[in-house]
């Protein structure tokens, strides 16, 4: 029997460290990294509370949510891509211009 | 101490330490290593609460598919390394933050859920696939419809952006 309150705290400690991550790191893959983490924070959240009150609605959020996930890393990465190729760096720093 | 509970703290550990790993590597590899273990860690939690679908999926879509972009990317661009980049007298706002953030959380938690909410057997059999199934599918249809066509539309722009342009040549049909 594991009390509620320790699933929370746990998932709240992660999403401190990735949201840490995004505040420390300039490096962008390590910042989608850093992402992934919290967005697994927020899912253990839904799950341990779907557990909790027996019902399935927050195991489909997790459902979704990596749905979601899968679609932003997948555009985000993109991004990166195209970025590394017109400024040869992607230190989030040098990201200063909205101009290509 | 129960056995469920000494399994709870040494995943947590794992977890952490593994976050902790992603936050502090000087390297984009070890960090995208890290990051497989911390969610193989927490698929083991999902796994703990009942959950196998999410378990598996989360292995398969987080630590496979993810990762697997992740490391691809990290690879085609030669980014491995990133050593230098932490400067402690730059973390001290952001450090400062983050304690707030959890402090704050952990606060909420224990105000708002109490210590002694256990999670107990429910009755329902909640870690069925099926059962899961035909939730999603009749009360989440449209949601699930809806999923396909974000995929569709990020998969769209992900080859949009990352497509090479090449200059067209003077008479040249492209």
């Amino acid at each position: 029997m594991i009390p509620i309150s320790y699933y929370l705290i746990l998932s709240a400690i992660l999403f401190s460290l990735g949201a840490l991550g995004v505040l420390l790191r300039r490096n962008a893959l390590v910042i989608f990294m850093s992402i992934e983490l919290m967005l697994n924070a927020a899912n253990l959240t839904f799950v341990a509370f779907s557990r909790l009150y027996g019902s399935f609605d927050g195991q489909i959020f997790v459902f979704f949510v990596m749905a979601v996930a899968a679609a932003e890393v997948a555009v985000g990465l993109a991004l990166v891509v195209a970025i590394y190729r017109s400024r040869n760096t992607i230190d989030i720093d040098s990201m200063n211009s909205l101009k290509g | 101490m129960s056995l469920e509970m000494i399994l709870f703290f040494v995943l947590a550990l794992i977890a952490i330490g593994t976050a902790v790993g992603v936050l502090l590597s000087r390297s984009t590899v070890y960090a995208a290593l890290y990051l497989v273990v911390n969610f193989v860690s927490v698929a083991i939690f999902y796994l703990l609460l009942d959950a196998p679908f999410i378990a598996l999926s989360q292995v398969a879509v987080y630590a496979g598919a993810i990762m697997v972009l992740f490391l691809f990317v990290i690879m085609l661009l030669g980014l491995e390394n990133i050593a230098g980049e932490l400067q402690w007298q730059k973390m001290i706002w952001p450090l400062g933050m983050g304690a707030i953030l959890l402090v704050e959380g952990v606060f909420l938690v224990i105000q708002r859920v109490g210590q002694n909410t256990y999670i107990g057997s429910t009755g329902t059999a909640l870690s069925d696939p099926a059962l899961l199934a035909k939730v999603l599918f009749t009360d989440y249809a449209l949601p699930f419809e809806l999923t396909a066509v974000l995929l569709l539309v990020a998969m769209i722009g992900a080859i949009v952006m990352s497509k090479h342009e090449k200059p067209v040549k003077e008479g040249q049909p492209r």
